[in-house]
């Protein structure tokens, strides 16, 4: 019914375009408006999804999953956009990958609610009961367990069981949830933030093959190095660790039930095993980037003496030190006799799994805003953590439920998916969860890379402190 | 003296508008000057009374005028305002004859254009209409919740499925699209016709309102009203039958309300729901919604409430269930300017919703009363 013809309508893109907006440059606006108005007619071709997930990871294909199962979503178009390949698991293979992640409880309730987790134990996953972490300047020890070793902490799980479990959940939904693999997001446009009526409101993702599709909720979960992100142009707070992660899978010299998870926190870096199996562990050994390369040099031999000295020598303690320690773990035990746990060895490694040594570098990254008009940012994308606490993806479960959760009681209030409210309803929240946690593993990394004696003696009165106090523990033990 | 002066300035004519001299004439001549001296004490606030205070005892004749004059805030405007109040409260007894004659149109020609100046800034959520879009967050689940209730089916993502519903007064369209996504089939009607060409816009991109909502820019009297059948959608019914009205923050612009109650009955199936927010009619709305909200934190367009349209709801309630609806729940809704959000409070002073369902023919209603949302 409305009278508007082409020239107007390009020509109030235009004006509105000049409207100072306050995140983009002026040529940008003028560009964008440009292209708006030009694409006035095609909106009607294109189809609209109403959330399109970019990246299809552990927690990109999560949040497919856990948005098409959720019921006041029931008929949303939904799109999972993942570059690789279809991860198919029929059978699980004999060896063991390199890549594994400890799956907290929480985030195995996400996983059970979306019906992977039984996919999950069907496959492979293995449960430890306790953690114990250590220092190698000292004598001071933390375990952390549940109080009666019956429950287990956490559950060591491959990266690659994980996607697989829920590939199989994806393929069981309805037609209204697509995954399209091997597609490649070349450009993003988007939408102007105050609805100007003549320029398209969606986000236009452009794919490799050259196909456009639009949305209403753009959800970035591609990763540390997002594409969405920058973009977006979000101001992220990200440094290069300088050390990167030697990764492998190990073999145990005798089995055992294999149901610790251990961490000790050299110099150099933390070296961690975490249990696969009665016969075999994963390591994982952030060191520096030098050190990286010549323990991916070694013959398997000395890469097994390495590892094993790793865990058990004692070189790197002085006297005063343990003097020190002695003492206060001596005072402490005055106050609270009953407190402390007594201090285990990690099993001996004999062998290593057949080219499974791998390095990557580490780094930590936060993005400063999670969320824009209609886009916003889930897992390593909007956060990244130094692996020494185990928690990178269950960081991003937790953006996952939450962002669930908003958006089915928006969808519940007839809202547009794609509205600013929720959004920052999101960000709030899962900031606040997340910064204080990261802050805690970069202090932690921080204080554990110096064996100044200072720092050692605060770090073991520290640790012996907190582990004695259960109300500290417990509040550390974040899992 | 002060309250002398006061009482010349309600002599005195404030700005054009024919509405208010209307009501001039007819309150003069029947109260006297002390009686609405004494009232007009008794029942003054701390804070206007300051502001009477401030004013100066010379030249008020041309104080009054100055202040007439400006279309900036001024406490002389609202202590004139408040003096015309208290007269007509006084004078005319409980019932606002002065305010809404009875033209038998629902639509007032000043709302139309004060309406029509704001049409392009309907959904821009920070701006004019934001405590609109925040209301969204009440209004919606009151809606919903009480249709639900009334339902017996389910459809899962699609609550509302299967319902026509009337958007009486959709300005922009702010509460039909809502009702749309949750699969309603909505018409939205409204005076204004800019507005409903900005809701139409709005509207035409998103694939899954096209089919679920649409507008029509005319008045409520020429939708239920009228054998022509030409605008009606649906040749084997007489009049189109919605199973629910909503007319949110719109009463308080009407200029009759008999003959919108009596439209809504036309359009409503028997046992189909009437909801309303709107603003009550008490001292405190007067001081909240028209001296803070418009005035002072320009939270609404200045000019956009008048106090003598305010209806309280047992007023309301009254016109209503003499008009064949039965009242089923009323609950007050608070905003807070800090937060911009609004909630659910037991108190009615200020905003109120009301649930209504036409009654049957018959004398007796099945539906059991339902209660508050959440």
């Amino acid at each position: 019914m409305h009278k508007l013809t082409k020239a107007p309508l390009a020509l109030n893109g235009l004006g509105r375009c000049l409207i100072t907006e306050k995140h983009l440059p002026p040529v940008n606006i003028i560009r964008r408006g440009l292209v708006c108005s030009e694409n006035r007619t095609d909106c009607s071709k294109t189809e609209v999804y109403d959330v399109i997930i970019s990246g299809g990871g552990m927690v990109g294909s999560a949040m497919a999953c856990s948005l098409g199962m959720d019921p006041n979503l029931a008929g949303k178009k939904i799109l999972l956009l993942e570059a690789g390949h279809k991860k198919v698991m029929d059978r699980v293979p004999d060896t063991y990958s390199t890549r594994v992640s400890s799956i907290s409880p929480g985030s195995a309730t996400l996983l059970s609610g979306i019906g992977a987790w039984e996919q999950v134990t069907r496959m492979r996953c293995k449960p430890y009961k306790r953690m114990q972490v250590w220092d190698a300047c000292s004598d001071a020890l933390i375990t952390f367990d549940k109080e009666d070793l019956l429950d287990e902490m956490a559950y060591i799980v491959e990266n690659d069981i994980v996607v697989a479990a829920i590939t199989r959940q994806l393929d069981a939904m309805p037609e209204n949830v697509q995954v399209k693999y091997k597609t490649k997001v070349v450009k993003y446009t988007w939408p102007m933030p105050h609805h100007a009526a003549e320029s398209i409101p969606w986000v236009k993702v452009t794919l490799a093959n050259g196909q456009t599709l639009q949305t209403k909720l753009l959800i970035g979960a591609d990763g540390p190095n997002s594409m969405v992100r920058q973009k977006l142009g979000i101001p992220t707070v990200k440094w290069n660790y300088d050390q990167s992660a030697v990764v492998a899978v190990l073999h145990l010299s005798e089995p055992t039930e294999n149901n610790v998870a251990w961490q000790r926190f050299l110099p150099t870096g933390p070296i961690a095993m975490l249990p696969l199996s009665d016969t075999e562990s994963s390591l994982v050994w952030s060191t520096s980037h030098y050190l990286a390369e010549e323990l991916l040099e070694l013959d398997e031999e000395s890469f097994v003496d390495a590892i094993n000295s790793a865990f058990w020598s004692n070189e790197n303690q002085s006297d005063l030190v343990e003097t020190a320690g002695a003492l206060f773990r001596g005072a402490l035990s005055a106050i609270m006799p009953s407190a402390g746990s007594p201090r285990q060895l990690p099993p001996s490694v004999a062998g290593i799994g057949p080219k499974s040594r791998v390095m990557f570098p580490l780094g930590v990254g936060h993005a400063s805003e999670y969320i824009r008009h209609r886009v916003a940012l889930i897992g390593d994308a909007a956060h990244r953590v130094h692996p020494l606490a185990g928690q990178g993806v269950n960081l991003g479960f937790g953006d996952v439920a939450c962002l669930t959760h908003l958006l089915s009681q928006a969808a519940f209030n007839g809202k547009d998916l794609g509205a600013i409210q929720h959004l920052l309803e999101y960000e709030t929240e899962r900031q606040r969860h997340n910064l204080p946690m990261m802050t805690a593993i970069d202090l932690m990394k921080r204080l554990y890379s110096t064996n100044a004696a200072p720092a050692v003696l605060l770090r073991t009165f520290g640790l012996q402190a907190t582990n004695m106090l259960p109300t500290l523990k417990v509040s550390f033990h974040i899992f | 003296m002060l309250s002398y002066f006061a009482l010349l300035a309600s002599w005195w004519p404030l700005k054009p508008g024919s509405s208010r001299r209307r009501r001039r004439k007819q309150t003069r001549r029947c109260c006297t000057a002390d009686d609405c001296r004494e009232m007009y004490c008794n029942k003054f606030g701390t804070s206007l009374m300051f502001g009477l205070k401030g004013l100066e005892a010379t030249s008020a004749r041309g104080a009054f005028q100055r202040a007439a004059a400006r279309s900036g805030f001024s406490w002389a405007a609202v202590c004139k305002q408040r003096t015309l109040r208290q007269q007509r409260s006084a004078c005319a007894g409980m019932h606002q004859t002065g305010v809404r004659s009875a033209v038998h149109t629902t639509v007032d020609p000043g709302e139309v254009k004060r309406f029509q100046l704001l049409a392009n800034k309907w959904w821009d959520e920070e701006g004019d209409f934001a405590a609109l879009h925040a209301m969204n967050d009440l209004r919606v689940p009151f809606v919903r919740d009480n249709l639900l209730n009334a339902q017996r089916e389910r459809h899962p993502g699609q609550p509302l499925a299967g319902l026509r519903i009337l958007d009486v007064g959709c300005g922009g369209g702010l509460l039909s699209e809502p009702l749309g996504r949750l699969g309603a089939t909505v018409l939205g009607i409204d005076p204004v016709e800019d507005g409903v060409r900005i809701a139409q816009l709005h509207a035409a991109h998103d694939p899954d309102l096209r089919d679920q909502v649409s507008y029509r820019a005319c008045t409520l009297e020429e939708l239920a009203g009228g054998g022509e059948a030409q605008q009606l959608q649906q040749p084997e019914q007489g009049v189109t039958q919605f199973d629910a009205v909503v007319a949110s923050e719109v009463v308080e612009h009407l200029a009759d309300l008999d003959t919108f109650a009596i439209c809504c009955s036309r359009v409503l199936k028997p046992g189909g729901s009437l909801f309303i927010t709107t603003l009550n009619k008490t001292n405190l709305s007067y001081a909240l919604a028209i001296v803070v909200a418009e005035q002072l934190l320009h939270i609404v367009p200045r000019g956009t409430h008048d106090w003598e349209k305010f209806v309280s709801p047992v007023e309301l309630e009254r016109l209503l269930e003499s008009n064949g609806f039965l009242v089923q729940s009323v609950q007050g809704m608070l905003y807070n300017p800090i937060s911009g959000a609004w909630s659910w409070t037991s108190n009615t002073e200020i905003n109120y919703a009301l649930h209504a369902v036409k009654q049957d023919d018959e004398a007796e209603d099945g539906s059991t009363p339902l209660g508050g949302p959440r």
